[in-house]
């Protein structure tokens, strides 16, 4: 099993809604990953969507730079409706 | 608890004071609930003992398989016979649940599966009892499957992620073991022989001490337990989780009709609880060891499993090569 690809995979849970990462599977490709995955979740329809992504195929923020990487974002809270303030009369906008 | 006596590597706790920068902010992390993820760092002892518990964890959900497979080929109906493989099937997911959340660790599955047929690793003492009617099949899902739920639970809230989440899905789907099981035993009581009512308490007398001892024996004062507590790994002591079972189980024996192999179980006003007598840990130990009357025959079905499994990997891997080469072919 050591030369089988970790596949993560992806839900769909109902239509109008995002795929959303569950779990990983190891499959000899991604036909039978997708297989897999449908056996693994989604016995009890779970989903009307897969998507299964080699695991090496994805790029990812390092997990403790949470602070510096998304920094850029702190600083900008006029970027949120909340910022504005409005008289009474027209505060429901 | 599907995963027994698990060691920290810990004497005794360490003080935020004591602690290197790194595991404060990691501590204080935990300490306010916020999640571990696999590529946030972690003091090595917290790795270590999260891939040694799931290991075990996993593994006893994929050799928790065997004592319920001996049954399928005897089911008494058609409709008993898929819902055993549902439940069995559904074993098999979470033992995959649980390897694919270890993996995130940077173990490595096929080495600790390696490890267990080593007997390195251990899987829950539960499943090395053997199944010997099928009344055992109500049993387990009602007292084996009942305990893994009460331990369960605040396993959803462990502070490493992807865990926690593999235990939501887990403790979704145990629900219906547990029912499935208690039905089995409910309808033997009241549409069986007396043959078939003496066979449910005789799964009874044989299932209902080991089941207690699955929560393993109190961790009052043990180091590896407090500092399992103290990382969120562990919520609750082995004697909560032992008492919490018994009390929500106790009621549903009565309702069957049938009897705990244990003279002093008896309901205690004063503390709200059920009294239970004493249990033999010599036993407990002793399974652990391996000696236990399935334990080494299980190991050999897995690896006789995996052994006899082999050509279908194989081929597997061949037919996706001959289906990339006829795509590059096509192209």
């Amino acid at each position: 099993m050591a030369d089988w690809t970790l596949y993560e995979v992806f839900v769909r849970s109902k239509h109008g809604l995002n795929h959303k990462h569950v779990g990983s599977v190891h499959a000899a490709d991604a036909q039978m990953a997708l297989e897999n995955a449908r056996e693994l979740y989604t016995r009890r329809s779970e989903g009307v969507s897969l998507w299964v992504v080699p695991a090496g195929q994805i790029t990812a923020s390092a997990g403790d730079e949470k602070e510096p990487f998304f920094d850029p974002a702190d600083d900008k809270v006029y970027r949120h409706a909340s910022f504005y303030k409005l008289p009474p009369e027209v505060d429901q906008m | 608890m599907y995963a027994q006596q698990v060691d920290t590597g810990a004497k005794r706790l360490k003080s935020l004071e004591e602690m290197s920068p790194e595991e404060r902010h990691f501590q204080e992390k935990v300490d306010a609930e916020v999640r571990i993820e696999p590529k946030n760092w972690m003091p090595e002892g917290y790795r270590k003992t999260l891939i040694r518990q799931i290991s075990q964890h996993a593994h006893s959900e994929i050799v928790g398989m065997l004592p319920e497979g001996n049954w399928l080929t005897r089911a008494p109906t058609l409709k008993r016979k898929l819902q055993l493989m549902a439940k069995i099937q559904d074993e098999a997911g979470h033992g995959l649940y649980l390897y694919s959340a270890m993996e995130t660790l940077g173990a490595d599955r096929d080495e600790e599966i390696e490890k267990l047929h080593r007997g390195e690793v251990k899987f829950s003492s539960i499943f090395t009892y053997p199944t010997l009617t099928w009344a055992d099949m109500g049993a387990i899902g009602w007292l084996v499957d009942g305990a893994a739920i009460v331990n369960q639970v605040p396993l959803q809230r462990c502070s490493y992620g992807p865990y926690a989440r593999a235990m939501i899905r887990v403790c979704k789907e145990e629900s219906f073991h547990q029912r499935q099981g208690y039905e089995i035993l409910l309808t033997m009581m009241r549409e069986g022989t007396d043959e078939q009512k003496a066979m449910v308490q005789d799964a009874i007398n044989r299932f209902w001490w080991p089941s207690l001892m699955m929560f393993g024996p109190s961790d009052a004062n043990s180091p590896n337990s407090a500092q399992s507590m103290a990382w969120k790994i562990k919520r609750h002591g082995n004697d909560e989780l032992r008492q919490r079972f018994l009390d929500q189980t106790v009621p549903q024996l009565e309702f069957l009709g049938c009897t705990a192999p244990d003279p002093d179980l008896k309901w205690n006003e004063e503390t709200g609880h059920y009294d239970f007598g004493e249990i033999n840990w010599q036993e407990f130990f002793d399974v652990l060891k391996g000696h236990s009357p399935c334990g080494v025959e299980r190991i050999q079905q897995r690896k006789s499993a995996i052994d006899e499994g082999q050509w279908v990997r194989d081929a597997a891997v061949a037919y996706a090569r001959n289906q990339e080469r006829k795509a590059k072919s096509a192209a």
